[in-house]
């Protein structure tokens, strides 16, 4: 690791400070990217500001018809949370088969979709439910925030806060694990909201990171059943390819966790 | 047995230090005055070195030295050794190039160190490493055996034209031809047997201390084998002479045979010591693990096996390409040859047997010895034949098996060895009783109706361990003998230490040799403690590697006690003015039997150190020592029969159940075997469906961390279940057989006949991702 000067934030206002001062800074959430990236001198930022522990990024409400998860609640946090339990029990579901445990006490919702790993899980939930996120300065659509592979609408400086979720009538995840990282070979989330919309969203499947699937939002818009997904064909152009998994296995991937979703699904 | 004797489970006196994270492992170890190495390694698969400018790095903050490959052999530091010759057919000696512990001129594979930077610490010494300016002139690579022996391949070293090392053979070729004319069945197969990392928890690492008033370098080293390391240092490297060379390896976290070899790390640490005069640090980092400890496996082979008319094997005729990477690594030479043809009998009968084998360099980095080493190659082969053959013949893979298996000892295979004993049908039984495999068919049934691809697989193993009789293995082209050596010291006060060259790194030494002595002497194992892994402290040994330690280390500790005992027991006699002969050791006394005339140990021990009233002309003194050469290897077998289902939808592979009935002759320790067995297996099942060592067609590698080099977890293997069907060894005292090595040997052939079983297809490579079974079931 390169040389750098470590910062623990107490507040939003302060690492926002903090970050205006330094020169080439980096917020630091779970550290579960950032801090292996520096280990092996990838990166090299001159300050790490730490938003762990403000108080104001940590926890989970539900408010009616919505459930607000703050940015620096690790995965742990979530999983067990009774209200995720209750409201989106397929939130807890894909925390719990997210990473492994070490990353999972360490990881937080923030600092996973402020990453945009093509191959994460959060990715995929938020997209699939029509999530909110709320930054420092606004709020985000989550069709708006994700913009490809490692890429967001988040400025420079910009801190996310929470993410708000609309409680769906349903909604599922499946993942097929990838053997060696544990990310995401392909995961995919069906979520039916309450008005009746179905959508569907697939991680670690596309060279543009998390993406809707259109094909499978419309069988299932028709009939919610494993089976209304049968007919569906999808593409393998433009998906990942790599040793672990072909553009033809991870389209197979996309139809199958789908099916698998939404047999899940409650 | 007594609680803590021959065949109790007693719990690891070691553990306790590792647990609490109290072990001492070299990079616990620091020393006054001590600087820190970072190596520069080259980034291309191939390149010559045109020139290191290392004028800035020399300015830079605590930066000592920096060192490159040129001044290395200027300094004439010696090339690295590979220590058993093998002769091809044509009878000319394997083709060798030259392997520097830097490169002066050439760099043949990706992590190949070209200098090191000196530093007051390790970051220093990296920062310093970034601003070395090396000029490479890039030249083409190849990586894949394949590639590499066809006419036109970049060339790696010009000793060795076409990168062939040799082209070996074994066997009687006109016997198998015959028999293959003559037979009613042929049964072909090519396999690939995948190149896997190693990856030991504990990265290696070394420490050189050069003491130049007396002219003296101590190494701390991740080693299996120190006294090994130090012969090797001073016979061919040019270091030092022995008994200037003290070599240590304290704990040592794993080590699976890739920290059995000389690696070039420590002969730069050792050799920057003395140039910069002051000790010399070097930590490995999990990068360097993948880019450096060597590979193993990574054969390439075409197999035909004939039958008669009644299913019994009459011939087996193998070719096999292996891999050796870009460098002859210590033993490299001799895996794919004597420790693989020799064990492709199997468990059976083959009256005739040839095998080809040519060794092939590659701009990879080096292969060589790695759990099992030859053996899981030889028995994954012939085991994945078997299951072919039963498809193909049309009958039960269980029955070929046992129209096949050698009922007779000792029994002379053509290849060499002659196994001493076993009850293969014993195992077997074990095995299928365990997991009901007569029940299989109507759980398949079941399986298929829930949407499940159900699968069973068997693999009958047999390796040779206990290496191995000194004479025989320098008849077939050994550096070294491989005897064992061991000191039993009873101090004055009736403790005792023993002195061991096997070495401990994870095997539990500590606690199986213990047990030796309480069963001997009836003292409890607290008082026995075993000192190994320091050239200063133990007289001599070969180390561990190739399940030897208990067969063939713990033997020369047993010929130690026995001569203790006899001298101990002349003592006792003379105190109790008894007879010798009526001298009985019970409970930690030497008793008269038959009597209640007794004199506890440490009354002896004392007796023999004050030498007051020893016997006329005794010597002083309760210590002994003994040199045990095996007279042949030992034969650990075995029948390991996986179930599991492979989701159609995924490919994915759920194991359902994994039985291993093993043949390990005595056990000593139970639990600390059924720990080794657990270990193999998930090392045979990383093998089978996880772990792959990629490199591109450029010689870049692909899996150099563990973000893509799949390693097995706790959740990727089912719960084991274990038995035991035992002969015992007739070779040793003990009747060992070794049962290191037998799970990463036996398990991957269970594994893949079980997929293809479930599959209903028989070409499938390892690892067997869930991908590549996805397109094997879908492909046409």
């Amino acid at each position: 690791m390169y040389q750098t000067t470590y910062h623990r934030a107490s507040s939003v206002d302060e690492a926002v400070s903090l970050f205006g001062k330094s020169s080439e800074a980096k917020f630091l959430a779970g550290g579960q990217t950032l801090l292996p990236v520096m280990k092996q001198r990838l990166a090299s930022p001159s300050d790490v500001i730490d938003l762990g522990k403000i108080k104001e990024l940590q926890g989970v409400e539900l408010s009616g018809d919505t459930l607000t998860i703050k940015a620096a609640t690790t995965y742990y946090d979530i999983m067990t949370n009774a209200d995720v339990k209750k409201a989106i029990p397929a939130i807890a579901y894909l925390t719990s088969v997210l990473g492994d445990p070490a990353v999972r006490y360490r990881g937080t919702i923030g600092g996973s979709i402020a990453n945009n790993d093509p191959a994460a899980d959060f990715p995929a939930a938020l997209l699939a439910l029509g999530a909110t996120v709320k930054t420092n300065k606004r709020s985000i659509a989550a069709e708006d925030f994700f913009q490809g592979l490692f890429s967001t609408a988040l400025e420079d400086g910009e801190i996310i806060t929470a993410v708000s979720f609309p409680v769906p009538a349903k909604a599922g995840y499946e993942k097929m694990r990838h053997p060696a990282s544990r990310f995401a070979l392909t995961g995919v989330f069906v979520a039916q909201t309450k008005s009746g919309e179905v959508r569907v969203a697939a991680t670690g499947a596309s060279q543009s990171g998390v993406m809707r699937v259109p094909a499978i939002e419309a069988a299932l818009k028709a009939n919610w059943s494993p089976s209304a997904i049968d007919s569906v064909s999808i593409s393998a152009s433009g998906l990942l390819a790599d040793i672990h998994g072909t553009a033809e296995y991870r389209a197979n991937l996309v139809k199958v966790m789908a099916q698998r979703a939404v047999a899940a699904a409650s | 047995m007594g609680v803590e004797g021959i065949g109790a489970r007693v719990v690891r006196k070691e553990d306790k230090r590792f647990i609490t994270g109290k072990g001492r492992y070299v990079d616990d170890i620091k020393l006054t005055g001590m600087t820190h190495a970072y190596f520069i390694r080259s980034s291309h698969a191939h390149a010559k070195v045109k020139g290191i400018d290392s004028s800035a790095a020399l300015k830079m903050p605590g930066v000592v030295a920096v060192l490159t490959g040129k001044q290395l052999v200027d300094d004439k530091v010696g090339n690295l050794i590979c220590g058993w010759a093998i002769t091809s057919k044509d009878g000319s000696p394997m083709k060798m190039g030259a392997w520097p512990a830097m490169a002066p001129e050439t760099v043949r594979f990706v992590g190949q160190a070209v200098a090191v930077v000196i530093a007051e610490s390790k970051n220093l010494a990296r920062d310093a490493a970034e601003a070395v300016v090396v000029d490479y002139e890039e030249l083409p690579a190849v990586a894949d055996i394949q590639a590499a022996i066809k006419s036109g391949a970049p060339q790696l070293h010009p000793e060795a034209p076409g990168n062939q090392v040799y082209d070996w053979v074994l066997g009687d070729e006109g016997a198998v031809s015959s028999a293959f004319s003559k037979a009613a069945n042929v049964v072909k197969l090519d396999v690939t047997n995948n190149r896997l990392a190693p990856n030991a928890m504990e990265p290696r690492a070394a420490i050189a201390d050069y003491d130049a008033a007396e002219e003296h370098f101590t190494l701390y080293t991740t080693s299996q084998n120190p006294h090994v390391a130090r012969l090797v240092l001073s016979a061919f490297y040019n270091i030092a002479p022995e008994h200037k060379l003290r070599v240590i390896a304290p704990d040592v976290g794993g080590g699976f045979g890739s920290k059995i070899f000389i690696y070039p790390e420590e002969m730069v640490a050792l050799w920057a010591s003395k140039k910069v005069g002051r000790p010399v640090k070097w930590t490995g980092d999990r990068t360097e693990a993948f880019l450096t400890d060597a590979h193993g496996r990574d054969h390439v082979t075409h197999a035909e096996m004939a039958f008669d008319a009644n299913n019994k094997i009459t011939g087996l005729r193998v070719k096999t390409y292996a891999n050796f990477g870009a460098y002859m690594s210590l033993f490299s030479s001799s895996v794919p040859t004597y420790l693989y043809a020799t064990l492709l009998s199997g468990q059976y009968n083959i009256p005739a047997i040839h095998a080809e084998v040519i060794g092939v360099y590659t701009n990879t980095t080096p292969v060589d010895a790695y759990r099992g080493a030859g053996r899981p190659e030889a028995s994954y082969l012939i085991e994945r034949l078997m299951e072919t053959a039963a498809r193909q013949l049309k009958v039960d893979p269980a029955q070929l098996r046992r129209t096949n298996f050698i009922t007779q000892f000792p029994h002379q295979t053509p290849v060499i060895m002659a196994y001493d004993t076993g009850d293969f049908n014993a195992s077997l039984d074990a095995a299928m009783k365990a997991i009901d495999y007569a029940g299989f068919p109507a759980r398949k049934a079941h399986a298929k109706s829930q949407g499940k691809l159900r699968g069973i697989g068997v693999s009958c193993y047999i390796e040779a361990c206990g290496i191995a009789p000194s004479k025989a293995v320098g008849s077939l082209g050994a550096g070294v003998g491989l005897w064992e050596s061991a000191e039993v010291r009873v101090n004055p006060v009736g403790t005792i230490e023993i002195l061991t060259g096997s070495h401990s790194h994870g095997q539990g030494h500590e606690t199986t040799f213990c047990q030796l002595v309480a069963e001997r002497l009836g003292v409890p194992i607290s008082q026995v403690s075993i000192v190994h892994g320091d050239t200063d402290k133990v007289q001599f040994g070969m180390g561990t590697y190739g399940s030897r330690s208990a067969a063939v280390g713990l033997t020369a500790i047993l010929k130690a006690m026995e001569k203790m005992e006899s001298k101990a027991k002349k003592i006792a006699a003379h105190a109790l003015e008894a007879s010798e002969a009526d001298i009985v050791i019970e409970n930690g006394e030497f008793k008269v039997t038959g009597t209640d005339k007794a004199i506890a140990l440490p009354m002896v021990a004392l007796a023999a150190y004050t030498a007051h009233n020893l016997p006329e002309g005794m010597e002083p003194g309760l210590k002994e020592s003994a040199f045990y050469d095996p007279t042949n290897f030992t034969f650990p077998a075995g029948a390991y029969i996986c179930e599991l289902e492979v989701d159609p939808g995924t490919g994915k592979t759920s194991f359902v159940n994994f039985v291993a009935a093993d043949d390990f002759g005595r056990l000593i320790n139970p639990m600390i075997v059924e720990g080794q067995v657990h270990g193999g297996l998930v090392q045979g099942i990383g093998q089978a469906l996880l772990e792959h060592a990629i490199y591109d067609a450029n010689g870049q590698p692909v899996t150099a961390s563990f973000m893509d080099y799949a390693m097995p977890r706790a959740d990727d293997v089912p719960s084991f279940n274990l038995s035991h069907t035992t002969t015992l060894c007739p070779g040793n005292p003990l009747g060992i057989k070794g049962c290191g090595e037998a799970g990463a040997i036996g398990a991957s052939a269970a594994v893949i006949n079980a997929i293809t079983d479930a599959i209903d297809k028989n070409n499938l490579e390892m690892p067997a991702t869930p991908d590549r079974v996805w397109r094997t079931i879908h492909a046409a």
